[in-house]
């Protein structure tokens, strides 16, 4: 039978966690709303950036000549994996799954006898990948005591991918990240970076102009040149956002969880504490009544 | 196709302007391109440098960008600008961040002729500045 003393240690201690899970909690929908409202400002860039390759991409993908950040090295042998989990703990499952995911993936092409190479972002990613596969990660950024993820951060893991691309040190990048499904729900997915996954040109969203022919200045080639690499900065940062803005609603939920935890608890505890309090009256009442039947 | 030309500006980080204007003055790498409605489809690339756009005669927006992309359609134009800031926000220390943060790029860097372009291409965006003011 545990104290008073104990059970009123106790109760005060998870009123105290409560306090604190709650306080992250709001923190989180107050970051998970910055964090959408970047992640909706983003999109209309990637839209254009998409539409516009869409057109330029489908007429150079068949030439033999096609830069290479758009038709990848022709083979599947190497691959670079860029594993997105969060810098920070206390989010649910958020980075866990994320992790499997990437896990099963790296065992998959193992097992098919590729070669795989990792770069990781987040500190989480790092840290849970290393034990295992420590030996295939090449690179890891972290965002640690960054208030906001810029474009300027998705283009220096843009960077990193090009000078690998140019050292021939893969084949296919793939991107495994959060996808932001809801505020509860967030998917870990992939995503083929390089060679690049082309939108169908002929289907413009308006309809209006089916596969309009254009004129380039200066020429296609020189266009692509420099879209290519705008467009891989453009995709590492929607996942990034889409990441940031999941890893602030799963710890949104799982904070809620935790608070609602705390109460029952505490409702658990203050139950057992009266309980006691009144046991304890009552055999001080029976002693004292025993005691004065006795005289 | 006279019922305007919408003239949309984007950067990664958010939709800048989506408005009809009449016409939009563009500056590509080899030369400045005036797109009125009805323009054949084009897609260029951008120099660094203003963004204008006028209504009713009068120039009514004025952007810097620092280089990026533009498409052009009969009755839109869309520019997709690397980074791009509302001309009246483009103060010398805005240019002068970047420049710096340009020239830190470079220390870090071999010097090649990719970065001394870059670092060309802003000098040309300061320039550009501040002939306007």
């Amino acid at each position: 039978m545990p104290s008073l003393k104990s059970l009123r240690t106790r109760i005060n201690s998870v009123k105290s966690t409560r306090k604190i899970t709650q306080a992250m909690k709001m923190v989180a929908a107050s970051k998970l709303k910055r964090a959408q409202a970047q992640a909706q400002a983003a999109r209309p860039y990637a839209e254009r950036m998409e539409r516009m390759l869409g057109s330029l991409a489908a007429s150079i993908a068949g030439r033999p000549d096609a830069p290479r950040l758009l038709v990848g090295t022709g083979r599947s042998e190497r691959h670079l994996l860029i594993v997105m989990a969060a810098d920070r703990g206390l989010c649910g499952a958020f980075n866990s799954s994320l992790v499997r995911f990437a896990r099963s993936r790296i065992r998959t092409l193992l097992a098919e006898g590729k070669e795989v190479r990792i770069i990781t972002v987040g500190r989480r990613a790092r840290d849970l990948l290393r034990r295992d596969h420590g030996k295939l990660i090449v690179d890891s950024v972290t965002f640690i005591g960054k208030p906001r993820i810029g474009f300027a951060d998705a283009q220096a893991i843009a960077g990193k991918v090009r000078d690998l691309l140019e050292q021939d040190a893969f084949d296919v990048c793939t991107l495994i990240y959060n996808r932001f499904k809801s505020v509860i729900v967030q998917v870990p997915m992939e995503q083929t970076l390089i060679p690049a996954s082309i939108p169908a040109a002929s289907e413009d969203s308006s309809g209006k102009d089916p596969a309009a022919i254009y004129e380039y200045e200066p020429s296609e080639e020189e266009i692509l040149a420099r879209l290519l690499p705008e467009n891989l900065s453009v995709q590492i940062y929607r996942a990034l956002l889409d990441s940031a803005a999941g890893e602030q609603g799963a710890r949104m939920a799982a904070m809620d969880n935790a608070t609602r935890n705390a109460g029952q608890m505490i409702a658990k505890l203050t139950l057992a504490y009266n309980r006691q309090r009144q046991a304890n009256i009552t055999k001080e009442l029976i002693e004292i009544i025993s005691g004065a039947e006795a005289v | 196709m006279a019922n305007g030309l919408t003239l949309e500006i984007v950067s990664p980080e958010e939709l800048l302007l989506s408005e009809k204007v009449d016409m939009a003055i563009i500056p590509a790498v080899e030369g400045d391109i005036g797109a009125l409605p009805g323009h054949a489809p084009m897609i260029v690339s951008l120099r660094p440098g203003v963004v204008r756009a006028q209504v009713n005669g009068a120039s009514a927006h004025e952007f810097v960008v620092v280089g990026g992309f533009a498409e052009i359609m009969p009755d839109r134009c869309t520019v997709v600008a690397t980074e791009a800031v509302p001309a009246e926000n483009a103060t010398a220390e805005w240019i002068g961040e970047r420049v710096r943060a340009a020239e830190a790029a470079y220390a870090r860097t071999a010097m090649t002729a990719e970065v001394e372009a870059r670092e060309d291409a802003l000098r040309q965006t300061q320039l550009a500045a501040l002939r306007r003011s």
